[in-house]
């Protein structure tokens, strides 16, 4: 073959990867065609109809395995957990199995919805344990284990049997008994476009009556006189100059006819000394995914900084060590997984914590 | 499963596990036992004539010894040398400000990463959020990403699958224009019962910007999608949570859907999806997908786990509406309103907010007792499609009990429903879409409180 030809193949391959398509197009030299490669790595949706939905198995059993290891420290061990994110499993019963509605999503009177109540579809399912899960190391499941995860969940919810393999088989058939598969309406004027037929006009009709509208209105419902401070003082939360100021929630409120609790015109925030060293740490804690389990001052699944502070005052190679190597036992049965941050960032919190956690 | 309860004023679990049907029990209960005649009682004891005059701190009394001492006596800044140019690289808000802060409601969320943050509406002017300021709503954490490294691809029913760096993306003809974006779980709280104190918690998952980048409709057709069989388009986000959404095609046909990188005369902010989010004029929050890398082109909606899982409205029937997109007509009262304190009698500037994600605003009335008789406001230019619209009213506050309301209209005629009207369709448990009229109740000692009215 001659280099002139070879030129020429080239040419014709460079064509028809879409160098051509981009210069044809109205906006020659922006963009190019995507690799099969690059596509096949972020084109991960998986639609109701399974579209996208890679081939492969998982069971129960697997399921179980993963979910003990990498699922059950933030939704509990069967899925019920309401300590970090509402809980997955239950109030779905064998009857909604078989008509596809959930029936406690009719009672007023129960306390919760979970995700088995409310998801109509398993691609839902799988698309997102794949996509997004475990919260902290999204994308890091194998395509078996999101099956695994996903049968285990199912079981939880008496979907499928323990001894189950689901697959991309049948997953069809394990649609066909999702408890709230036809719980569904696209009846209503929210949708902008037709595809889903849906309503044109809206739920309410409200008109613009100007006067003598109702008959003299009573207060229905108003915050009880104990959650006067539950969202903090009110007074610097509002701007220290205006008509009004922010209404001083740290005091009882004022009787009737004598003036309201304000606050003073130096907003109380604006003093406070910065510590930059507990910012740093704060940054520190945030990067490695530390508040995922810990709040400041609250348990979360792990205790709280603050109470951490007061347990073990002082004892900084401890804290360091339990950082970097993970444990259980101190603070309840879920065991803290070891930490792969680097050594000085350990002992740079460690010594945060034992001088009390403080912000 | 332990029960997700929530007391009014503390509410618990995420935003789209809100409502409790034993909270809400409690506060009816509440409010049977006497509470209903409270406004009543108020407005007799107005008419007794037993109100003291309200003085309040920082008055602007006559002065008795030749004047005001800040007239008199000349401050440091009128007497001496200020600070010299670019003291601040990028300027920051007064010092005098610092009260003015985006923030978490106490209780709902367990985590930082998987919460939302409340602009503070009670201290905003204009229709413009301060980007600083703008609310938050993350599903697993904010990042701020390498504007170099980030990649937009177009896939699906196109004839070219196609990669685009950022550089390309603002290569393109870009438009500039101002929308609102509310989150559809916005006053989702406040569906059974008040729950929360003031307007940055039960409005403050709204704020306006404005977004400039690339119509999404001249990036599917640079990759030659099929508009006649591909009805619908998912768009992906390209952090942890990589977010999904399926977008309406009628609003990216009709070339309102934006691929943003600007928002208010710079980029984007890192927690508002920097380098590139979608802009979906009139659609809730949830389909403003942040970090934005992909989006395809499908004959089929998708079913994402917010559109199967949250952001559909549970209705009293136990059904769920599922692709519930549109933010409807509402408007509130951002001052005076709750946990705020008159000063003084006399004359206010009612002011607030309205928006409609079907267009423009066409009026606002604003009601002081309760909604028995409304005034008209002056809506304030500019007013703009599925944008926020300023509006103010003039007002003389006699020192008794009143009931600030505003209730929106916009250009299809749809008037902002009463909490009974909307409950009367809704019911009171499906978290999103309360759009709501708000009361505002004014006490004779200034103090303002979040009500809801018979």
């Amino acid at each position: 073959m001659s280099r002139f030809r070879n030129a020429l193949m080239t040419v014709a391959l460079l064509a028809a990867a879409g160098l051509g398509a981009a210069q044809g197009s109205k906006y020659p030299g922006v963009g190019r065609d995507a690799t099969p490669k690059e596509v096949a790595k972020w084109d991960i949706d998986v639609r109701p109809d399974f579209k996208g939905l890679p081939a492969g198995s998982g069971s129960v059993a697997k399921g179980q395995e993963v979910w003990e290891s990498k699922c059950a420290q933030c939704h509990g061990v069967f899925g019920e957990s309401n300590e970090v994110f509402s809980p997955l499993i239950g109030g779905t019963t064998a009857q909604d199995i078989k008509t596809g509605r959930v029936a406690n999503l009719s009672r007023s009177d129960y306390p919760g919805r979970t995700t088995l109540m409310k998801v109509p579809t398993v691609s839902t399912l799988w698309d997102y344990i794949n996509r997004a899960m475990p919260w902290t190391n999204p994308k890091t499941l194998s395509t078996e284990e999101v099956y695994a995860v996903t049968a285990f969940m199912l079981n939880l919810a008496d979907i499928i049997p323990e001894n189950y393999v689901l697959s991309d088989k049948n997953i069809a058939e394990v649609q066909a008994r999702m408890p709230n598969r036809n719980g569904m309406s696209t009846q209503h004027a929210m949708w902008p476009g037709k595809e889903f037929g849906g309503l044109a006009k809206p739920d309410t009709a409200n008109t613009v009556c100007m006067k003598d509208c109702k008959p003299e209105p009573m207060v229905a419902s108003l915050l009880p006189d104990f959650a006067r401070n539950a969202h903090g003082n009110l007074a610097e939360q509002n701007r220290i100059v205006g008509p009004q100021r922010g209404a001083d929630t740290s005091r009882p409120e004022a009787k009737a006819g004598t003036p309201a609790a304000v606050a003073t015109a130096s907003p109380a925030t604006v003093a406070k000394p910065e510590n930059n060293e507990s910012k740093a740490i704060v940054a520190m804690l945030n990067k490695n995914n530390c508040t995922a389990c810990h709040g400041m001052d609250k348990k979360i699944v792990g205790p709280g900084f603050t109470e951490i502070a007061k347990k073990q005052a002082g004892k900084v190679d401890y804290l360091a060590g339990k950082i970097k190597g993970g444990g259980v036992g101190v603070w309840g049965q879920i065991p803290m997984p070891a930490q792969a941050l680097p050594e000085a960032d350990a002992r740079r919190i460690a010594e945060w914590i034992s001088k009390g956690a403080g912000k | 499963m332990s029960d997700d309860s929530i007391r009014s004023g503390r509410v618990q679990k995420a935003p789209e596990n809100f409502l409790s049907r034993t909270g809400i029990k409690e506060v009816f209960a509440e409010s049977k036992k006497g509470r209903r005649d409270f406004i009543r009682n108020a407005f007799a004891a107005a008419a007794a004539g037993v109100a003291a005059p309200v003085a309040m701190a920082q008055s602007n009394p006559v002065p008795s010894e030749g004047g005001d001492s800040n007239i008199l006596n000349l401050p440091e800044h009128a007497t001496g040398l200020g600070q010299g140019v670019a003291t601040e690289g990028y300027g920051k808000p007064s010092k005098f400000e610092a009260n003015l802060q985006r923030r978490q409601s106490p209780g709902l969320t367990q985590t930082t990463q998987s919460s939302v943050s409340f602009a503070p509406l009670q201290s905003l002017f204009g229709i413009v959020t301060p980007s600083g300021l703008h609310f938050e709503r993350h599903h697993q954490g904010w990042w701020d990403i390498d504007p170099s490294k980030h990649r937009f691809m177009v896939n699906g029913m196109v004839k070219k699958n196609m990669v685009f760096t950022v550089d390309e993306i603002m290569r393109l003809p870009s438009v500039s224009r101002f929308h609102f974006i509310e989150c559809g779980a916005n006053t989702a709280v406040e569906w059974g019962n008040v729950a929360v104190p003031t307007v940055q918690y039960t409005h403050g998952m709204l704020s306006c910007s404005e977004f400039t980048g690339v119509p999404l409709i001249t990036l599917l057709e640079l990759a030659g999608a099929d508009l006649k069989n591909g009805k619908f388009v998912l768009a992906e986000g390209g952090d942890g949570s990589s977010m999904t959404r399926t977008i309406p095609m009628s609003l990216i046909t009709s070339g309102e859907v934006i691929v943003a990188y600007g928002q208010n005369g710079e980029m984007l902010r890192p927690e508002n999806g920097y380098p590139l989010r979608l802009v979906v004029p009139g659609v809730q929050g949830v389909s403003w997908v942040k970090y934005l890398r992909r989006v395809e082109v499908g004959d089929k909606p998708y079913a994402a786990k917010d559109e199967a899982v949250h952001y559909m409205d549970l209705q009293p029937n136990g059904q769920h509406r599922q692709y519930t997109n549109i933010q409807e007509v509402k408007s509130v009262v951002t001052t005076p309103s709750g946990g705020q304190v008159l000063l003084d009698k006399g004359f206010y500037n009612i002011t607030g907010l309205a928006w409609s994600g079907k267009g423009k605003i066409k009026r606002v009335d604003v009601s002081t007792d309760g909604g028995r008789n409304w005034r008209q406001a002056r809506l304030e230019t500019p007013v703009l499609s599925k944008a926020l619209s300023r509006f103010n009213l003039d007002w003389v506050w006699d020192g008794k009990p009143a009931i600030l309301q505003s209730r929106a209209q916009d250009e299809t005629g749809h008037v902002q429903p009463t909490y009974q009207q909307l409950r009367g369709v809704r019911g009171t448990r499906s978290i999103y879409h309360n759009n709501a009229i708000q009361s505002w109740l004014v006490q004779e000692n200034g103090e303002v409180k979040n009500v809801q009215v018979s």
